[in-house]
């Protein structure tokens, strides 16, 4: 029973990372109508941003949270007033090729350049060490992760659903040319959701810094499970992929423990079974 | 109709022709460098072994002798499917005569059967599974840098030995995790320890917090990390994390390579013991040829024990070929010949082939530095223990290979 609560607890970690990361791509779809599959290598990059900051530039771990997020943003925003914005209009197909592409072509270029086993990120100093629970060994730097990231999610749920600038854009989503009627600059909100969306991707890659190799491919191994997660928890919905980022984590968590070689394939017979029930996902609303 | 019959003939004559005049002095050689090129083992192989076999081939000395060699490398992908079409296609279009490298045991030994069919050469370094020299060994496959058993018997020893009599595996789901876990657990119980249980994870698993949650629970005095490359890393990184070695237990890298260590740094990787072939930093010839190496790889990279075997395997069977005085095209012939010379070489000293293929040289038992120990950025291991090359591998009284039963 012991083990039992560990597991679900290790869960709830890896379940923080899978919610920070399928809110990024909630919120990008639901207001730009974009399947982002650029978002593994922009969540890698603020991973790498944080290696850089501490290694030539001496930026400790806790300015790199709010640097990186930044720096990775607005790459982001230059991506997509470059290239993304065009697609406005058309089919889903257009924007998960493009995407798909960029993130191919970031991720060659840093393995290009680090190869691919990875470079050393440290624990910062405050964060070491663990508690014993009784039941596990809790590293003091996981528990700050889960907790950290639940403030996050509910912080951008809140932004987006309860407050004046969400309302704006989510207004724009719905109808952009009466927005701008209103005399809002549509375009510039949009650009800069897609830079909030990329920055969320890139604070979980900080986070993820000192507990996974920082290498080129951590994100190419988990944006597939991540999308799992937002197709399961509804494309779009905000609090939808962050209930089911937790709870799949969770879910993970206890296939570890129970039948091991299934982990990395119970997420996507979950999805099988949800598009089957419920083709709109947990939370969806139909198109 | 007499024309295309004449026609014909003349072809066929001019056919055999050349291939009489092949059998005789052709002296061309194309070699196919297949490995993982940019996932998990390609800092390990990679783009770094086709490097090793282009030094091989120019520091042979063939070239000046009016020998042409060709390298040409092929990316597997950790796919045994794709691997071993890569390697059809290498024999059947490409006229490649011999396959090196090739990480990762699973593609290892379904090229193992591609080669054999085809009658090639293969020069395994990249690999881990001892079954290529054991139940599945071939005429034409030489096994050269490390296997299960070595791993095994040296690092596995040593530490029950040194009172680590209870072991937990972690072991990575595919063929190369099964024979390391079934070698050291049977080195554990014949030397009077117990293994109390293992998981299996997938291969390429980030998160190792429940495997290692289990490991602890089970209070094995060692916990055998039976996997390789990023996923050896992430396990002793979240290790260090979960409290297991200041707890008591005690990480057993099965299998660790220099530039696993580099990727973890010495901070966490410090105080390790593991067993490797080939350390760049051994004596002048190793230090000589990783530094001519460092000149030319990615990042100045130094080589790891597997890039070393791929040079020192080709260098190998360059002096059979010279041996032989060209090419016969015919991988038993030159994997024949291969076995009668003893080895001799800069990187792996002194050895021989045994008759299954497997390429026999000294073990050494590494303990990672301190961070303060470490001299320079590749400055990592210093020597624990050196096993004698006839103890390092399977005796062949053990080895169930068809072809010791002539």
């Amino acid at each position: 029973m012991q083990a039992l609560y560990a597991q679900l607890l290790v869960g709830l970690i890896n379940g923080s990372f899978y919610a920070l990361l399928s809110l990024g791509l909630a919120v990008i779809f639901g207001m730009l109508n974009i399947i982002n599959f650029a978002h593994g290598a922009l969540y890698m990059m603020g991973a790498f941003c944080a290696y850089f900051l501490l290694n030539i530039a001496g930026i400790n771990y806790w300015w790199a949270l709010l640097i990186a997020p930044i720096v990775v943003g607005i790459f982001g925003m230059i991506l997509e007033r470059t290239m993304l914005q065009w697609l406005s209009g058309l089919d889903h197909v257009y924007g998960l090729l493009l995407t798909f592409g960029i993130a191919l072509i970031i991720q060659g270029i840093f393995q290009n350049y680090f190869g691919s086993s990875g470079l050393p990120y440290q624990i910062p100093d405050a964060l070491r060490g663990g508690i014993n629970l009784g039941f596990m060994f809790l590293p003091i730097y996981r528990g700050w992760v889960v907790v950290f990231s639940l403030v996050i999610c509910l912080a951008t749920w809140f932004l987006i659903e309860k407050t004046q600038l969400g309302a704006y854009l989510r207004a724009a989503t719905e109808n952009p040319t009466l927005v701008r009627a209103f005399g809002i600059n549509v375009p510039r909100m949009i650009t800069l959701t897609y830079g909030l969306g990329v920055g969320l991707a890139a604070l979980a890659g900080v986070l993820s810094a000192p507990i996974n190799q920082v290498r080129p491919l951590m994100g190419a191994d988990l944006i597939i499970v991540v999308f799992a997660v937002v197709v399961i928890g509804g494309m779009g919905s905000i609090m939808g992929s962050i209930i089911t980022g937790f709870a799949l984590g969770v879910i993970e968590g206890l296939t570890k423990y129970f039948y091991p070689e299934a982990s990395n394939t119970v997420v996507f017979v979950l999805m099988v079974l949800v598009l089957l029930v419920k083709p709109t996902g947990l939370t969806g609303r139909a198109a | 109709m007499k024309n295309r019959i004449s026609a014909l003939l003349l072809g066929t004559a001019l056919a055999f022709a050349t291939a009489g005049l092949a059998l005789a002095q052709d002296k061309t050689v194309k070699i196919g460098a297949l490995s993982d090129q940019s996932g998990l083992y390609s800092d390990l192989g990679g783009p770094g072994s086709t490097l090793a076999a282009q030094m091989a081939v120019e520091d042979s000395g063939l070239l000046a002798k009016g020998w042409k060699i060709d390298v040409i490398s092929g990316d597997h992908q950790n796919k045994p499917d794709i691997g071993s079409t890569i390697a059809r296609q290498w024999f059947d279009v490409d006229k490649v005569d011999i396959i090196v490298d090739v990480p990762n045991s699973g593609v290892a030994l379904a090229v193992n059967n591609v080669v054999k069919e085809k009658n090639g050469v293969y020069i395994n370094s990249g690999a881990a599974t001892s079954d290529l020299t054991n139940a599945q060994c071939t005429p034409n496959t030489v096994h050269w840098t490390y296997d299960t058993y070595m791993l095994a018997h040296s690092t596995g020893q040593a530490l029950v030995k040194s009172g680590g009599d209870t072991w937990f595996f972690l072991t990575a789901d595919y063929a190369f995790g099964a024979a390391l876990e079934r070698d050291t657990t049977a080195v554990i119980t014949a030397n009077g320890g117990k293994v109390l249980g293992s998981v299996k994870h997938p291969l390429n698993t980030s998160d190792f917090s429940s495997f290692l949650l289990q490991a602890q629970s089970s209070k094995a005095k060692i916990i055998g990390l039976a996997n390789a490359g990023g996923d050896t890393t992430n396990s002793i990184k979240q290790a260090a994390e979960f409290g297991i070695v200041s707890g008591g237990q005690k990480l057993a890298a099965l299998l660790l390579f220099l530039t696993d260590v580099k990727a973890l740094g010495l901070d966490v990787a410090q105080g390790l013991n593991f067993t490797e072939t080939f350390y760049w930093d051994m004596n002048d010839q190793t230090r000589t040829f990783a530094k001519r190496f460092g000149e030319r790889s990615k990042n100045h990279a130094m080589p790891s024990m597997v890039q070393a075997g791929v040079y020192a395997g080709l260098r190998h069977y360059f002096k059979a070929l010279e041996a032989l005085g060209g090419n016969p095209h015919d991988g038993v012939k030159v994997v024949e010949k291969m076995k009668s010379i003893p080895t001799e070489d800069d990187l792996f000293g002194k050895g021989e082939i045994q008759p299954n293929g497997r390429a026999i040289h000294p073990a050494y038992l590494f303990e990672v530095k301190k961070p303060s120990e470490s001299k320079g950025p590749w400055d990592f291991y210093k020597l624990v223990a050196t096993v004698p090359a006839d103890q390092a591998f399977t005796p062949l009284s053990e080895s169930k290979c068809a072809l010791l039963k002539k």
